[in-house]
């Protein structure tokens, strides 16, 4: 273990995308860095679906194609709006995402982020694992100094706390920097990993070498709760998971792990996993309240990065890219202070709010800020439509010996019953009005 | 599909803990009658650690825990759950995650 009265330039709790991405930046660039993490190895504790998104990636190892444990790049993407018996989707698949420099790819992260947090090592950031940061240490100002950590010894002291620590984020609420999250605010996600030999993965989604395929689903399955199901294609794997609002998942008493297999055997799911075998069975929450949920991210000695930061794009489900830019800008904004000498106070650690600013980061969490209040509101925009779509389809495309007028005619009585005419129009502006 | 019903303990199986004997990281605090945000932890908790005994109240065996807070988060304001970390190293080990 480092030495007690060892004073670091910056401490970043946590090894996921957003403490790995500062911790590298820092390192990189000579500041000295601990890092604090709790699981055996960085990964252990950490869930993802998961999407790694390229060019986030590359701002802070631009060669990390050489290396990383990459599952498949993503060439397909289908939107699915299910009800009991069906699906309406929406797909986009396209030769140009077959390039040399892929855009998305799915990956393990309990394999991805050791890879990651060895290059923070190769940078010369000290990783420090098995340890879990207990609380902040402050000087009697109320600036953060340190953390304490439950393992022997004193204070760990640096010039800046980077708090990386994920979505749960103890160490930031009991230091009463920020406040516990509302169930209203988080998605509670299950999923499992599904082992399939490499060419059965291939031929079930019509894949070749190391291209991909991603399914995101909504609809009945979530059981007029607000939430998501997904299917990711790995190498030899598939992952596939549901995610509901904590306080809808509390009020319904249906069981994560019912839902899920409930989702597992709807008719179009259930083709596309059969035979293969569980290996994991993993729960997390993400933070899904979006902008106006989001905590203060800096003062006096600390900035928040990542889940801890509540940087979720739920309505593109982005999360990791976001994690990591955060953490990036966070790593870039002390870097820039140490070298012009400032300290890094809160006043100097605006300047990684207005970074984030500037980026896509907060400038998408503003965009979709109206989103999350309007879904919680509006649970008949995940159940009823997704109905309506299939019954559409199914009337339009049975043959069977009525007049297409009679048809139409059909439809639209359907849809004035399901909905009313002021119904569609009200829901399509809140739907407008959030979105724009 | 209602009638559906998983055993949680085989998925659960599947995943590899290093339990830190005797030093449970989540408590329930003591009570005569369960708040309805812990009585729902029987149900919302993914690893299934909630159960609700004889007299009816609610008692947790947090072996299977996945450290995913929502039992922390739904008891937030009732205040009846005492959520911590485990000790550095220990609790659920995530091979894929």
């Amino acid at each position: 273990m480092a030495t007690v009265q060892e004073r670091f330039d910056a401490i970043v709790v946590g090894a996921g995308p957003a403490g790995n991405a500062a911790a590298f930046t820092m390192a990189k660039a000579g500041l000295k860095v601990l890092q604090l993490e709790r699981g055996e190895y960085p990964g252990s504790k950490n869930v993802q679906g998961a999407i790694l998104y390229a060019d986030a990636l590359e701002k802070i190892i631009p060669d990390f194609r050489e290396d990383a444990p990459l599952e498949r790049h993503v060439i397909e993407q289908r939107i699915w709006m299910m009800d009991d018996s069906s699906h309406t989707g929406m797909h986009y698949r396209s030769e140009d995402f077959n390039e040399e420099k892929p855009n998305r790819y799915t990956i393990i992260r309990a394999q991805f982020d050791r890879w990651f947090s060895s290059k923070v090592r190769e940078a010369g950031g000290i990783v420090l694992c098995e340890t879990t940061v207990t609380e902040l240490v402050k000087d009697t100002k109320g600036n953060v100094i340190g953390v304490l950590t439950d393992r022997h010894g004193g204070p760990l002291l640096a010039d800046v706390v980077v708090m990386a620590e994920g979505v749960n984020g103890l160490v930031g609420q009991r230091s009463g920097l920020r406040e516990e999250l509302k169930p209203d605010n988080v998605a509670l996600a299950v999923k499992e990993m599904h082992f399939l030999p490499q060419d059965v993965v291939e031929s079930r989604f019509n894949l070749k070498g190391d291209a991909g395929v991603v399914i995101e689903a909504m609809g009945t399955i979530t059981k007029g709760m607000t939430g998501t199901g997904f299917l990711y294609t790995n190498k030899e794997s598939v992952s596939i998971g549901i995610g509901c609002i904590v306080s809808d998942m509390a009020k319904s008493g249906i069981k994560p792990y019912n839902l899920l297999d409930s989702f597992k055997q709807h008719p179009s799911i259930a083709p596309l996993i059969a035979g293969s075998e569980v290996k994991e069975y993993v729960a997390h929450l993400i933070p899904e309240g979006g902008f106006r949920a989001m905590p203060e991210i800096y003062g006096n000695g600390w900035v928040v990065a990542g889940d801890a930061a509540h940087l979720v794009n739920a309505v593109h489900r982005e999360g990791s890219n976001l994690a990591m830019t955060s953490g990036r800008l966070a790593g870039e904004t002390i870097v820039w202070l140490k070298r012009r000498r400032e300290p890094c106070t809160s006043v100097n650690l605006a300047e990684y709010k207005k970074r984030l600013e500037d980026s896509f980061v907060l400038k998408d969490m503003r965009k979709y800020q109206k989103i999350p209040a309007l879904l919680h509101g509006n649970r008949q925009l995940l159940d009823l439509y997704p109905r309506m779509m299939s019954g559409i389809a199914q009337t339009w495309l049975r043959v069977d010996g009525k007049a297409k007028t009679a048809k139409e005619s059909e439809i639209f009585k359907s849809v004035r019953k399901q909905r009313g005419l002021a119904g569609l129009v009200a829901d399509g502006l809140r739907f407008a009005r959030a979105w724009r | 599909m209602s009638t559906l019903n998983t055993r949680i303990e085989e998925k659960l199986y599947q995943n590899r803990y290093v339990v830190d004997a005797g030093k449970p990281h989540i408590k329930v605090k003591d009570h005569a009658i369960p708040s309805p945000e812990l009585k729902s932890l029987v149900t919302t908790c993914p690893a299934n650690c909630y159960s609700e005994n004889e007299q009816g109240q609610v008692e947790i065996v947090a072996d299977g825990c996945m450290e995913c807070g929502t039992c922390r988060v739904v008891c937030a304001e009732t205040g009846e759950v005492e959520w911590n970390y485990p000790r550095g190293g220990y609790g659920v080990l995530f091979k894929f995650g």
